[in-house]
């Protein structure tokens, strides 16, 4: 695939069917399920239209509302991530990642999983936060949102490095 | 441009916190429907011996049933039965949600096939939720695992009433509110539907009394409940309608305006 355009509308569809179909039937414990579907922002390239970027991460999220029938709580939490992306890449990866048009696959170890960490761990707390809706929950806000980062960063992790072996 | 998505979104996130509002995002058109009776159909091959267990149960228990009244049903004639005014359609689940704070399901069927909002939704063992939007052929259902959901429930053995709410943890334990705490309440009590709304009929089983507390006033009970109906796995339900909904509905409102 080597048309940009194709490779993102693909990974945009695929995300989502793959979400829809698989994770959110992952509920460990009851209360953890990972949300993978965010992978799409994570992976788009660093160097974009900041604009798009947001419009972009608004219309995934309200995809995902769509199936979920969750108001407007996915892409509220998309689109939040997609506006801190750029302050993240540059404490991640240093000043210069503008310059170097980095590639997230090629990036070192700690650089990458402080990006995303940090990227996930903002949208689950967004997203938790606003889905129960209660400060008399809090501590259960934030129990949910953990572990749900934990299992989303491992599994994004490992769909990242089974899918970057094969494009290279 | 983020300060103005943001605010269609945390807008159609309050909306979604309200029920009885129309909600222009929500599962019940047609390409997430379709997408998810593709799905439906690829997992329901799973867990049709189980369905087919349950079916059984439920077709037996309504043969002994059926046994017991027949005779006394002779004397009485059809329109009787049909002034009750329940109507039971089957439906098949979609989408099931049950680990979030709000859940709903997504049903096939929608207005082509008579569906409306506001109906119940029970299986063989127990309620499931009210109908809330309705597309052209899918519909959700606001399920009893849901903040804004709140359903009349009664003890069957002594008639006291209150809601049945849920406390967002266990999707199989329930919470009985609103029941004064001078009716006795035991554990292994029954706990059934109390036909005070026009959405359910009387003495549809919701489940039993597992544990009880009392609220901060000390003046109610809080009544945990152990559901018959196991919330994570229903796959056909029926849709209850009552045909004299709308004539209640009617009065109701006349008598309150007046």
């Amino acid at each position: 695939m080597n048309n940009p355009l194709a490779l993102h509308i693909t990974r945009f569809v695929v995300l989502i069917l793959a979400q829809v179909f698989i994770f959110d039937n992952i509920h460990l414990f009851g209360f953890i399920s990972p949300f993978v579907y965010i992978l799409f922002l994570l992976l788009y390239p660093v160097k974009v239209n900041q604009q798009l970027f947001l419009f972009l991460g608004f219309l995934l999220g309200l995809t995902m509302d769509f199936f979920s029938d969750t108001g407007g709580i996915h892409a509220a939490s998309c689109l939040m991530l997609a506006y801190a992306r750029p302050a993240v890449l540059k404490y991640s990866f240093g000043v210069s990642y503008e310059y170097n048009t980095i590639k997230i696959n090629h990036t070192t170890m700690s650089g990458r999983l402080t990006y995303i960490s940090s990227l996930v761990v903002l949208h689950h707390l967004i997203f938790y936060t606003l889905e129960i809706f209660n400060i008399k929950h809090t501590l259960f806000i934030l129990k949910s949102a953990l572990f749900s980062s934990i299992f989303t960063i491992l599994l994004s992790l490992i769909l990242m490095i089974i899918f970057s072996t094969k494009k290279s | 441009m983020f300060l103005f998505l943001f605010a269609i979104s945390l807008g159609l996130t309050l909306q979604s916190h309200s029920y009885h509002k129309s909600k222009f995002v929500n599962s019940a058109n047609s390409i997430t429907g379709s997408i998810y009776s593709i799905k439906s159909d690829i997992t329901t091959y799973f867990g049709l011996r189980k369905e087919n267990e349950l079916l059984l149960e439920e077709n037996s228990r309504l043969k002994n049933l059926l046994q017991h009244t027949e005779k006394e049903t002779i004397a009485i004639s059809d329109t009787a039965i049909f002034e009750l005014g329940f109507v039971y359609r089957p439906a098949e689940v979609i989408n099931n949600n049950f680990s979030k704070a709000n859940n709903f399901l997504t049903l096939k069927g929608g207005k082509n096939q008579g569906v409306k909002p506001e109906m119940g939704v029970i299986t063989s063992n127990g309620i499931v939720g009210i109908t809330d939007q309705v597309g052209a052929n899918y519909s959700t259902v606001l399920s009893i695992l849901n903040s804004n959901s709140s359903i009349s429930v009664q003890l069957k053995r002594t008639g006291h009433f209150g809601s049945l709410v849920w406390n967002g943890k266990d999707p199989n334990v329930l919470q009985l509110i609103d029941i004064s705490r001078q009716a006795p309440v035991a554990i292994g009590d029954s706990i059934t539907t109390d036909g005070r709304s026009t959405i359910f009929p009387k003495n549809i089983p919701v489940g039993i009394v597992k544990d009880f507390t009392y609220d901060q006033s000390e003046n109610f009970y809080i009544i945990d409940i152990a559901l018959f109906n196991d919330m994570t796995r229903t796959e056909n339900v029926y849709i209850i309608e009552n045909k004299n909904a709308e004539e209640i509905k009617e009065l109701e409102n006349r008598s309150i305006n007046e």
